[in-house]
């Protein structure tokens, strides 16, 4: 089967700071996978070049088998991300903002799926409101929002759930677990690592540029008996 | 594929016209300004060309604007989506850079087109503006419209901050365009400021589609097409391989 995602010995560096040393890691279709590790271990910068938003130095990343280089398009097509930063357009309502974002992907007429997206993520109140008027929280939705709006298979969540306060969490996680089940491969960042410990199968820990520990869940947690993720990470990252 | 550029048009297109009162009626006003200022000071004393001051100084504003506006929509709206991240909403879907260039580069035009149209339409009521070689016209405002909206992506896509756009602005695209011949014949200059005069692209953009209006110019028409269409070509490929690399977008 092909992997959802596959990623082979990717290099990338800032000037003389290595942010990625040769990363490999491959993502089963339909998996729910946890990319953790401290603030700049590299996880941004793998997501970055997982969407072609950086070009890796050496090595290769495809999406569901395409090379997000020699065929971006099928890879991008086939891959959503919802961005790190709180990010939106000010020129336009959140109606607008994902009837643009579709038809960037090619798609026409496709407000049947945006009310759907909207009613899932409690935005259906604010669909005609600019961007602009919206609360962090609300904005971070939208982004979510746009990174679906083209249906992909592999959804990308760099801590989707920073700022959003509890409810809404447990709404976006409701949603992306439905997903997951339906068939879509999850990636997700989080330094929520209770978060991860609950949804993701497999998880990969990384530390300076570099996965220092790849298992699933579960084996994670048995090597470390009666400890929880945040140990593991805690042990892992000392180590 | 095409609904991706549709779309990224449209939506550069729906980015200045929300906006319209300032990026296209002002605009307007400015040009207008100059003209009420400068008719009235010299339209008694000068006549260019055999053509009346404010007649001739009409298409000189006209493609003014159209340049200025062609290079603000496509600098502001990169530099704009760069500094706030937004960017990120056009780099992720499967668009190629050529239909990238495309639609940044026409949003770009209809900016400047419709200023330009906006300063025409504004003025021919009371003021007689001949019409020589209605084609000329038409060429040299989308093709100087063009070349200005693809320095606009240069510009928007190098610059960092706002203060670095501004510099690019005011040092570069302004000094072009106001010792281009907006305001004069070049004949009407000492030799040293004529001979360097032909040195910049601006000069024949404006002397070109006054041709358009007069029938008179101070170099022929297709000397000044020549050399915009050789600038367009070369900005296009350098833009293009610009995009095509990523530079500055895709780290």
């Amino acid at each position: 089967m092909t992997a959802a995602v596959s990623i082979t010995q990717v290099v990338k560096k800032f000037g003389p700071v290595e942010a990625l040393a040769g990363v490999s890691l491959d993502i089963a279709e339909g998996g729910f996978f946890g990319l953790l590790g401290p603030n700049g271990a590299g996880k941004t910068t793998l997501i970055s070049a997982l969407a072609g938003l950086v070009r890796a130095d050496s090595g290769t990343l495809k999406v569901m088998g395409h090379d997000v280089v020699s065929d971006f398009r099928a890879a991008r097509r086939l891959l959503g991300v919802v961005p790190q930063e709180l990010v939106f357009d000010p020129f336009f309502n959140v109606r607008e903002t994902l009837r643009i974002q579709s038809g960037y992907f090619g798609i026409r007429n496709n407000d049947d799926w945006i009310d759907e997206i909207l009613a899932n993520l409690d935005l259906t109140g604010k669909a005609e409101t600019n961007m602009r008027r919206l609360s962090g929280g609300m904005k971070r939705r939208v982004l979510v929002a746009q990174a679906l709006v083209h249906k992909p298979p592999v959804i990308v969540l760099d801590e989707p759930t920073a700022g959003v306060d509890v409810e809404l969490r447990q709404g976006l996680w409701q949603f992306i677990r439905r997903l997951n089940g339906e068939g879509h491969t999850i990636v997700l960042t989080t330094h929520y690592l209770e978060e991860a410990e609950a949804l993701c199968q497999r998880i990969a820990l990384m530390k300076q540029g570099r996965i220092v520990a790849l298992d699933t869940t579960e084996r994670l947690l048995a090597e470390h008996p009666g400890a929880s993720l945040e140990d593991v990470f805690i042990r892992t990252m000392r180590a | 594929m095409m609904t991706g550029f549709s779309t990224l048009f449209l939506k550069e297109v729906l980015r200045f016209w929300k906006v319209a009162f300032q990026t296209v009626a002002a605009p307007v006003l400015t040009a207008l300004l100059y003209l009420l200022i400068f008719s009235h000071v010299l339209d008694a004393h000068v006549r260019v060309h055999g053509v009346a001051y404010s007649s001739f100084l009409i298409p000189g504003l006209v493609m003014m604007q159209v340049l200025q506006n062609a290079f603000a929509n496509s600098s502001s709206s990169l530099i704009q989506a760069k500094i706030t991240g937004s960017i990120v909403f056009v780099l992720l879907p499967p668009i190629s850079y050529p239909a990238f260039f495309a639609a940044y580069v026409l949003a770009a035009m209809a900016r400047g087109l419709m200023v330009g149209v906006g300063v025409l339409l504004a003025t021919v009521w009371f003021i007689d503006l001949s019409v020589a070689a209605p084609w000329w016209i038409i060429v040299f405002a989308v093709l100087s419209g063009a070349l200005f909206g693809a320095l606009g992506m240069i510009a928007g896509i190098w610059s960092e901050k706002f203060d670095q756009l501004a510099g690019f602005q005011n040092f570069l695209i302004m000094p072009l365009t106001m010792l281009s011949g907006v305001f004069y014949s070049i004949y009407t200059l000492p030799p040293f400021w004529q001979a360097l005069s032909r040195y910049n692209p601006v000069f024949y953009m404006i002397d070109g589609f006054r041709h358009g209006f007069f029938g008179v110019s101070d170099v022929p028409p297709l000397t000044s097409f020549g050399v915009v269409f050789a600038c367009f070509a070369g900005v296009t490929l350098l833009t293009l391989e610009l995009l095509r690399r990523g530079w500055k977008l895709r780290g």
